[in-house]
């Protein structure tokens, strides 16, 4: 490749990270944000929305499937980008990562203040004794350093404990859709759709890793 | 016939619960306008509560002295958030997909231990007896719960009329299986069909209810039409919907829960704050009707009905016969 055609390369790939984030990831935020403004809609009944017979329930149940949701979103976004060849989908990870923690966390507070009502008694015998509920727990636990160790200036000050540290939401996925599974009374067709993806999108990286290893 | 209306002229009292009352009446117009708001809208009918069909009027009178005194859920609530697995797993789903599901003609099976067995149509299972109107708590092993104004006819008085024999121990209830008209029970989720059971004893009991109609009318689809079982000390899934079968048996009969997870939900099933299900606390439900910001109440032992039916228990480790 020579110079010319390097710093056209180079150009036309500064252009569209410049697109990116000039309007996709704007219009991205909005969408991905769609399932909470619904659930506003629907708590104070605007424009004929709500929230179905059991509120609380529609509420823990939307927030929690778009938490796993994103965080399998989010999972795959390295390898979409390189089966695609599509570098600039990176551009869009740290934000779709935060709106799993976003979700996941909307989906734990509504469980305390809605659910259980700030019933502390119920709240401690169920992380302790639920299993479902611990590894629900555990699995927001271990989203709180991501979220907070997801800013440019963190990542620098990290380096390459960074990269490791965020390696946490490969377990933290597979203990979302453990949480997922355990709950549901008899039809798991929809938590073993999920683990059916999160273990392809965790198969590759360790297929790719192996290769990796084996010719360098 | 099932449906008896009053002669024109006649003194036959209408029931409070055959009359809508204004709130329900208004509540439906704002559902119909949020359902419409909704359609403009693209959103899933899991939203915006759909309006429900209504049934036939049942002609009853209200038991009172087996009836709550507190205030029913309200009927669109009642009939748009199912349990009922034949017609798909999520709680609209019944009211979305039993559409084609017809509950008339319908025969019932009687069998095993009792001198008198075969094939009756409904129609004269329920001859014989008047219809009665009871307000009943529902306590759903999920930890929420509803009061519901069945109508129906005591199970024990109907058992009483095919004579059990001594050695009739349990009686084995069986929902239709029609996989064409219940899209759900083409997937095996549960063993199908549905099979439930009671001991004999409890089947007996005053407050074993039969129920063919809610809120004065014929049951719709989606709560088992046309005839179910109603169990009110325990969990709502022991209250078979759409029985087709009935049988007196020597041993005890499987069910379909205890079949797909033996270690959650047993035989007995009847509701216990103190025994939690190994997956979530009994302690506590979810009164349905309350709104997103209701404090969930506590659960009461027998679902209330403990001084009613405590003594069927007595000597039981309700630990062990869970």
């Amino acid at each position: 490749m020579n110079d010319a055609t390097l710093a056209n390369r180079q150009a036309a790939i500064a252009n569209r990270s410049h697109l990116v984030r000039r309007y996709l990831k704007p219009v991205l935020f909005v969408v991905c944000l769609l399932p909470f403004v619904r659930l506003l809609l629907g708590a104070f009944g605007i424009a004929g929305f709500g929230l179905g017979t059991n509120e609380v329930e529609t509420v823990q149940d939307v927030t929690g499937n778009w938490g796993l949701r994103f965080l399998v979103i989010t999972l795959a976004i390295t390898p979409l980008r390189d089966w695609f060849d599509a570098p600039w989908l990176i551009q869009l990870r740290r934000m779709l990562g935060l709106y799993a923690f976003f979700y996941v966390l909307l989906h734990f507070l509504t469980w305390l203040f809605l659910d259980q009502g700030l019933y502390w008694a119920g709240i401690g015998e169920d992380i302790a004794k639920r299993p479902f509920i611990t590894i629900g727990f555990l699995a927001l636990l271990l989203l709180i350093p991501l979220a907070v160790t997801s800013t440019n200036g963190m990542m620098r000050r990290l380096g390459k404990r960074w990269k490791s540290l965020h390696r946490l939401v490969y377990g933290i996925t597979l203990l979302g859709v453990w949480h997922f599974w355990w709950q549901v009374k008899a039809d798991i067709r929809e938590p073993a759709l999920y683990l059916a993806i999160t273990v392809v999108l965790l198969g590759w990286r360790a297929w790719k890793a192996r290769r990796r290893f084996a010719s360098p | 016939m099932l449906i008896k209306r009053p002669a024109p002229g006649s003194s036959a009292e209408i029931q409070p619960s055959e009359i809508t009352s204004e709130s329900v009446y208004l509540n439906r117009r704002t559902l119909l306008q949020a359902a419409l708001a909704a359609g403009v809208v693209g959103i899933g009918s899991a939203w915006t509560k759909p309006a429900a069909a209504e049934g036939a009027d049942l002609k009853f009178t209200r038991n009172d002295a087996l009836s709550l005194n507190e205030r029913p859920n309200e009927y669109l609530d009642i009939t748009t958030y199912n349990n009922f697995y034949e017609f798909g797993i999520d709680k609209s789903a019944p009211a979305q997909n039993s559409g084609h599901f017809r509950p008339t003609p319908w025969t019932v099976t009687i069998d095993g231990e009792a001198e008198v067995k075969g094939k009756f149509a409904l129609e004269d299972i329920l001859k014989p007896h008047a219809l009665e109107e009871r307000v009943y708590r529902l306590r759903c092993v999920e930890a929420w719960s509803m009061v519901i104004p069945w109508v129906g006819i005591p199970l024990g008085a109907v058992l009483k009329r095919f004579k059990p024999t001594s050695k009739a121990k349990y009686v084995a209830f069986t929902t239709v299986l029609r996989p064409a008209e219940m899209p759900g029970q083409r997937y095996p989720v549960l063993e199908w069909p549905y099979v439930e059971g009671l001991r004999i004893d409890e089947a007996m009991h005053p407050l074993a209810f039969l129920a063919v109609g809610l809120y004065g009318k014929t049951l719709p689809n989606q709560n088992g039409a046309p005839l179910r079982l109603v169990t009110p000390w325990k969990y709502g899934f022991k209250g078979i919907k759409s029985i087709v079968e009935i049988r007196f048996t020597e041993r005890e009969p499987p069910t379909a829960w205890n079949i797909s997870a033996p270690h959650e939900y047993g035989f007995y099933a009847n509701v216990n704050p103190n025994v939690d299900h190994p997956r979530w606390s009994q302690a506590r439900e979810r009164r349905i009707g309350g709104g997103l910001f209701s404090a969930k109440v506590p659960t009461q032992m027998f679902n209330g009905y403990e001084k009613e039916v405590a003594s069927l228990y007595r000597g039981m480790d309700l630990r062990k016969y869970y």
